[in-house]
């Protein structure tokens, strides 16, 4: 991207924004053009969020905003004014893992990790939506996302686990 | 799960082979990972680098002076601003006879890939450094570029160096037994032509660098996301002119995917601390995926042309196969082609052999190791053969590989070639037969032809490939750990390697909780900074459970007798009355006289200031140790694929993928099989999906993960996976790697599978990856 030189300090050129980031609203002053995922790792200081590819296609940097799977390499922080922001900080609670989280490392669903929360991210919200009850359904649910290390088996083994216990939740109660 | 065969005599074994969760995952599950752009570099200026958009050309002229007018960039360094540090970056593997092209950390004259660094533009932010990069300007003389081994080897076309007089890096041949008479009187020879083209490692974390030099201790900080933290320390020491310990090398705690390339050097790593002593200002820089596809090292570029020679039977006789290597712009090592030359005869006796390398510099960015390196190439080819001569003389594919196999007591079974450490190509152990027999028993071969011809019958094509290899891991030079009783008595173990994803902090805690005795909660690992253990090698070539394994066993097992001996000094009893357990020392035949782990770090390390201690008391409890491999030692395996293919569209389904693995004893299954279902996923991709394409010019034609197809979690199928156990004779814990072994195989056995199913049509799959495309002129394109 070229610049336009005569105004030569795009630093200037900021917003006002008011977002909800895992529960808590806050007011930010944030640069026109900084993307949201840099926003959330670099503003917000949230680093749990990655970039793997910056074009929207590998899901490493999926939040959650607003109930919806979003990329955030692909939003501007600005865009997401007056938006409630779930990124993978607030999955565990008090230290606690969720139980999605507790099956991935049961099925040993992540090796380096990078992607990981993105995984994570696009799964809630894909399970707010319903249950994943069968193996293409699970593949399905992961295949916006790229994973280099594991070859997805041991993610698919974690999101049928954690289907099949709240089936049985269900069911007991 | 799988489950430990013999693991050494007299041992008692309580967390080395239990597929134990790992300890690295609550971090990384929670997004509290400490992945190099994580660490809070706040104060850090950052960095952003111009590259050759031209595959061949000669920098006329670079003009920087409109982008440091720009608000916020602090300063532009070309080669010119560099001239100390414009040295050559050597390759980890050479050969006396390589024709040797110097390799810059940033172009000089002439940039010789698309993607070679020519400027670093250093800025408040990536956002101003990147507007920088276009207001630099930059006059080229475009060149003539060089674009495929085929190319480099035309008689007067040009040359890939301007001045070179030829585009060979290296010709090599290594012969077993007499292979030419061999040819000339073998019963059956038939030959052909194989193609592997370019992809990449595609870690989904890029590369990355970032340093800050302390002016009080005059000490050099680098944080580098790399496989090889003690080898890049070495590289900058050597460049710099400073001492080992000037340089402190931290490879994050967490390193999103290695994979190969980020063993490799660059000249990012070197510019880049090397900016920040001249700045004295912290600077850090980090890969874009872009930057990844241009500028790390990929692989699998080669062109094969085979011969075997085999009698009525079935029996191998002779294997020529002549290779052409595509190295890439500069040598950055001859691991991957050397490694391809000894992979070839795989798990089959073969009394004559000649395996002939052609390596070609190209206008490319350089190839070097990445998750096979070199092996499914080699493994591609041997394995078509295989099911070639099958095919000649009307046999099942499994009956030509058992008649050809190296029998379990054949071992040790010396190859006749050499391997890629230097070192004799002689496999150390293995149980070839109990490989394919596994597979052939799951798979049900019988069945399968009567499934085959029925859906041939429904005009549905339908094929089986199997593919065998063995895999040279756990190589030299070394590996070291240190293991620590720390004063607050737990035990801290030290690797000089660092993990990109393998679970070390969990594997290396069972080694070393075994080889003490304690309780595995006292046991912490860390990792990847060359100030904590002076000396290691690094995590590539499947090498670290076989070398640091043993190294975390054997200074456990020092420091265990260090252990016993203060316990015996302090309880007055002999050393062989005591045992150890939990987190105390203790009489057997009285187990409440005990002292604890934090009595024997008070009294050996804190120690009384000024106070003489017993003569027979061991202090400084700390045991560092250093294991040396003889040789590699040979893991091995067996794929086995049922793929449909749509003649129709070309499109290939997997029906049913297996995969058969020996690594010798399992530190953790549970690691171990997810290294293999990974490494399994990456075959797929290598066989039917990922292509780096280039132009005629050297232009890439697949820069994002829209032109360049990583596999899905659809295109990836959860295969079956069963062990086969032999352990190594030549390492303590009888380990072999197992981070290549699920990618190696894969891309022969799917080639085989779809040449099954298009039997019909008397398709030859010579190419891969198995796109659409290729698949169709496979079935419609031929004579």
């Amino acid at each position: 991207m070229a610049v336009d030189e005569s105004r030569a300090d795009p630093v200037e050129d900021k917003s006002w924004i008011s977002v909800t980031i895992n529960g808590s609203k806050q007011d930010y002053l944030v640069e026109q053009r900084l993307s949201l995922a840099d926003f959330i790792r670099n503003q917000v200081g949230l680093k749990g969020t990655h970039l793997g590819c910056e074009h929207g296609s590998c899901g490493a940097c999926t939040v959650i905003i607003d109930d919806r799977a979003v990329r955030s390499c692909l939003m501007f922080a600005v865009q997401s004014d007056g938006s409630s922001i779930e990124t993978v900080e607030g999955l565990a609670i008090d230290g606690v893992l969720s139980p999605l989280q507790e099956s991935f490392q049961a099925n040993h669903a992540l090796q380096c990790g990078f992607c990981t929360s993105g995984f994570l991210m696009s799964l809630v919200a894909r399970l707010r939506e319903g249950p994943i009850d069968t193996e293409s359904e699970a593949r399905e649910a992961l295949s916006g996302n790229i994973c280099r290390c594991t070859g997805y088996s041991g993610m698919v083994a974690a999101i049928l686990e954690q289907s099949n216990s709240i089936q049985g939740i269900k069911e007991n109660s | 799960m799988s489950q430990i065969s013999e693991i050494k005599e007299n041992l008692t074994v309580t967390n080395i082979g239990r597929g134990m969760i790992r300890r690295e995952d609550p971090r990384l599950l929670t997004g509290q990972g400490k992945f190099i752009d994580d660490l809070p570099f706040s104060d850090f200026y950052e960095a952003a680098i111009l590259r050759s958009p031209h595959a061949h050309a000669r920098v006329v002229s670079i003009d920087t002076e409109r982008a440091l007018k720009l608000s916020g960039v602090i300063a532009i360094y070309t080669a010119a601003d560099l001239e100390p540090i414009m040295k050559d970056l050597p390759p980890k593997v050479s050969h006396p006879k390589l024709n040797y092209q110097i390799r810059l950390p940033m172009v000089k004259e002439y940039a010789n890939y698309v993607g070679e660094p020519i400027a670093v533009v250093v800025a408040e932010n990536r956002y101003i450094a990147e507007d920088a990069l276009d207001l630099i300007e930059i006059e080229y003389e475009t060149l003539p570029a060089v674009a495929s081994t085929h190319a480099a080897l035309r008689k007067g076309g040009p040359k890939v160096h301007i001045g070179s007089e030829s585009n060979v890096a290296v010709h090599i041949i290594q012969k077993a037994g007499d292979p030419e008479a061999a040819l000339k009187t073998a019963p059956h020879v038939i030959r052909e032509t194989f193609k592997i083209t370019r992809g990449g490692g595609h870690s989904i974390e890029g590369r990355g660098v970032a340093a800050r030099f302390d002016p009080i201790t005059q000490q050099l900080t680098v944080w580098d996301n790399t496989q090889a933290p003690h080898y890049v320390r070495q590289m900058l020491a050597t460049i710099y002119g400073m001492t080992e310990d000037e340089i402190r090398l931290i490879a994050p705690q967490d390193i999103g995917g290695g994979f190969g390339p980020k063993a490799q050097f660059y000249g990012e790593e070197v510019v880049i601390p090397w900016i920040v002593m001249q700045m004295k200002h912290p600077v850090k820089w980090v890969e874009d995926r872009w930057e990844n596809f241009i500028s790390a090292t990929m692989e699998r570029s080669q062109t094969h042309r085979v011969e075997v020679g085999f009698d009525e039977d079935g029996h191998l006789l002779v294997l020529k196969d002549v290779f052409e290597h595509d190295q890439g712009a500069y040598c950055v090592g001859l691991q991957v082609p050397t490694i391809t030359m000894s992979t070839l005869p795989g798990p089959y006796v073969i009394p004559n052999i000649h395996s002939e390398l052609i390596s070609c510099y190209t206008n490319i960015v350089p190839t070097s190791s990445l998750r096979g390196a070199g092996r499914p190439q080699a493994v591609t080819v041997m394995e078509r053969m295989m099911d070639r001569i099958a095919e000649h003389l009307g046999m099942e594919p499994a009956e030509i590989r058992r008649r050809n196999l190296i029998q379990p007591d054949q071992f040790p079974y010396a190859v006749g070639l050499l391997f890629r450490d230097g070192s004799p190509l002689t496999y150390d152990s293995g149980n070839y037969p109990a490989l394919l027999e596994g597979a052939v028993d799951r798979i049900d071969i019988v069945k399968f032809r009567r499934d085959q011809a029925e859906a041939r019958s429904q005009g549905r094509f339908l094929g089986l490939g199997l593919s065998m290899y063995v895999e040279g891991t756990g190589i030299g030079p070394y590996e070291g750990a240190r293991v620590r009783l720390t004063n607050s008595g737990k035990i801290l173990v030290t690797l000089a390697a660092s993990p990109q994803g393998q679970g070390y902090e969990t594997v290396y805690a069972q080694v070393a909780a075994d080889a003490i005795g304690v309780d595995i909660d006292l046991v912490e690992v860390r990792h990847g900074d060359t100030s904590s253990i002076p000396y290691g090698q690094g995590t590539f070539a499947s090498r670290v459970t076989a070398t640091a394994g043993p190294a975390v066993w054997e200074a456990s097992e020092l420091l265990k007798s260090d252990l016993l001996a203060v316990a015996a000094s302090l309880l007055k009893c002999d050393v062989s009355s005591l045992a150890l357990s939990g987190n105390s020392v203790f009489i057997e035949s009285e187990p409440e006289r005990r002292v604890l782990l934090y009595d024997i770090a008070l009294v050996s390390n804190v120690g009384r200031h000024g106070m003489s201690v017993p003569r027979d008391l061991p202090i400084a409890i700390e045991r560092t140790a250093y294991f040396k491999p003889v040789q590699a030692v040979y893991s091995s395996g067996i794929s086995a694929v049922i793929v449909e293919v749509d003649p129709e569209t070309g499109k290939i389904e997997i029906l049913k993928s297996l995969l058969g693995h020996d690594c010798g004893n399992v530190l953790n299954p549970m690691i171990v099989e997810g290294q293999i279902l990974g490494g399994h996923a990456h075959g797929i991709g290598n066989a039917i999906y990922e292509e780096a394409r280039y132009s005629e010019d050297g232009q890439p034609q697949a820069v994002s993960y829209l032109d360049y197809a990583l596999p899905t979690a659809i295109e990836v199928p959860t295969p079956e996976l069963f062990h086969v156990f032999s352990p190594s004779p030549l390492n303590p814990l009888g380990v072999k790697g197992a981070g290549e072994g699920g990618t190696i195989p894969v891309p022969g056995a799917v080639a085989n599978a779809v040449e099954d199913a298009l039997r019909p049509f008397g398709s030859r799959i010579c190419e891969l990856p198995l796109t659409p495309e290729r698949v169709l002129r496979a079935i419609y394109d031929h004579d």
